[in-house]
């Protein structure tokens, strides 16, 4: 795409982008950071994943407020109007994958803090978290490169997390079953299971917006 | 390229088919065609030169002041199917129908209550009752009128620029214009009397067309219902405001809005 008349315009645009695949690779980080966490126990780990939320945090209100001073100061149009409004979505959603990163460090900080004799493997979840790193992954290069075809490919994807997240939850619900010792474990494994398929929705939002900057089209809710 | 508009019905108050038109040997427009739709606003947008004034001032015949002016084309106003482009019509009727109002303020130097009775009186109104009543009608539509209905007859010099300019689009109401013609009318204005026309537009719609060109292209998104771009005399594109700034088909559309034409 042709740049603008005002460099300053192309140069708050091309930052604010850039900052945006920062913040995934973070986000992505954390999520990476937690799985790893859980299958190890370290909780050193763990708690570095805790407390480096609140950067996830700081890098959307930092975002959203330049969003806000790009739209006072240029009213954009057109494809540049598209690209931040689904900025601000995409922050949105990195932020709460962010969360959920958070969410899985502090189950696997309880499960491991019990001790894990009682745990049920967790193989299952590790392939189901790899199926949602590479989504969110491959999210952030169809935003970098404006691809609506990975887009849209990422967006099919999302139905294989959901069935890895049924998959497990069925497994657990055996063992359960088996041997109500395991119950406790089972549950915050299924919470776990649960913030998986949770960054898999999330990734594909974010590649709906991808869509929505490159055609003008708003796929949410509808099939592809 | 004019993009597909609404299925709902959408009648044409003129209709611009092959409008071509020449300074001389300099061709201002190139082969203009596009509806101008009832009681609905369409704006015109593009850089300067690009011919939007121009095309404006067809419609009320202005170019016929200055010699070697020529037009090609057709615009047929609704509902009597009249070209007014045609050597058979009467540019002084054509522009009772039609009324103009331009970029700076222009009241003549008279004072309130004569500038607004003046095409009244050119008309041949010669009532002065009926006149009075027209003349308050008239700023009342402009709402003006409770700020001026106390001093009707003081200079019109005397009011602010954005009572000027609403005192000019009441002189060009009171002759029960079928289209209003806005040149970049806001454009000498602050945001406050500004917002007075533009929220005046709005209203004015309800019973009159209305075709405004503008600079502001916030100003085109915020007051028209279909939008027109053009460049170098040329239609680039043509449809609904709603979609044309958020996903223009055009290429050229894209970069002069998005601030990218260099």
């Amino acid at each position: 795409m042709t740049d603008h008349a005002s460099k300053q315009y192309d140069l708050d645009l091309g930052s604010i982008r850039a900052r945006v695949l920062q913040m995934g690779g973070l986000v992505e980080s954390q999520i990476r950071r937690a799985i790893d966490a859980l299958g190890s126990g370290d909780i050193a780990l763990i708690d570095q994943v805790i407390a480096d939320d609140h950067r996830v945090n700081g890098m959307e209100v930092a975002l959203d407020g330049d969003c806000s001073q790009l739209i006072v100061k240029r009213q954009p149009a057109a494809s540049d109007l598209r690209m931040i409004f689904a900025i601000a979505k995409t922050v949105t959603d990195l932020e709460r994958i962010g969360d959920e990163a958070q969410k899985m460090a502090r189950m696997a900080k309880s499960i491991h803090q019990r001790g894990a004799a009682q745990a049920p493997p967790t193989v299952d979840v590790r392939h189901a978290a790899e199926l949602a790193i590479s989504m969110l992954r491959r999210a952030l290069d169809a935003f970098a490169r404006l691809d609506c075809d990975s887009a849209a490919q990422v967006i099919r994807d999302d139905a294989g997390i959901d069935s890895e997240f049924r998959a497990i939850l069925r497994q657990l619900i055996t063992y359960m079953m088996e041997d109500p010792r395991t119950i406790t474990t089972a549950l915050e494994i299924v919470w776990i299971a649960k913030a998986i398929e949770r960054i898999g929705d999330h990734a594909k939002n974010m590649c709906e917006y991808v869509i929505y900057i490159v055609k003008g089209t708003d796929v949410r809710h509808t099939r592809l | 390229m004019v993009n597909d508009l609404p299925a709902t019905q959408l009648a044409a108050k003129a209709e611009v088919s092959a409008l071509s038109f020449y300074y001389g040997d300099f061709q201002a427009l190139k082969h203009i065609s596009m509806p101008v739709h009832e009681r609905k606003v369409t704006a015109l947008i593009g850089p300067s030169g690009c011919g939007k004034s121009t095309f404006l001032r067809c419609f009320n015949r202005m170019h016929d002041l200055y010699p070697g002016n020529r037009y090609d084309g057709r615009i047929v106003l609704q509902p009597d199917n009249t070209d007014l482009l045609s050597r058979d019509v009467d540019p002084i009727e054509v522009r009772m129908r039609i009324g103009m109002v331009f970029q700076k303020p222009n009241p003549f130097p008279k004072s309130i209550f004569e500038n607004v009775a003046y095409g009244l009186r050119v008309r041949g109104e010669g009532s002065r009752r009926a006149l009075e009543e027209k003349v308050e009608q008239a700023l009342e539509d402009a709402a003006l009128l409770d700020e001026v209905k106390d001093r009707l007859h003081q200079p019109a010099y005397n009011l602010s620029g954005g009572q000027q300019q609403r005192l000019c689009i009441a002189r060009a109401l009171a002759t029960d214009p079928e289209l209003l013609l806005f040149d970049e009318p806001t454009s000498a204005l602050d945001p406050i009397a500004t917002a007075a026309i533009e929220e005046l537009i709005h209203d004015l719609k309800e019973r009159v067309t209305i075709l405004i060109v503008t600079h502001n292209m916030q100003q085109a998104a915020r007051v028209s219902d279909f939008t027109a771009y053009m460049y170098l005399g040329e239609l680039i594109e043509f449809g609904v405001t709603d979609e044309l700034f958020i996903k223009p088909q055009m290429k050229q559309t894209e970069d002069y809005i998005t601030g990218r034409f260099g």
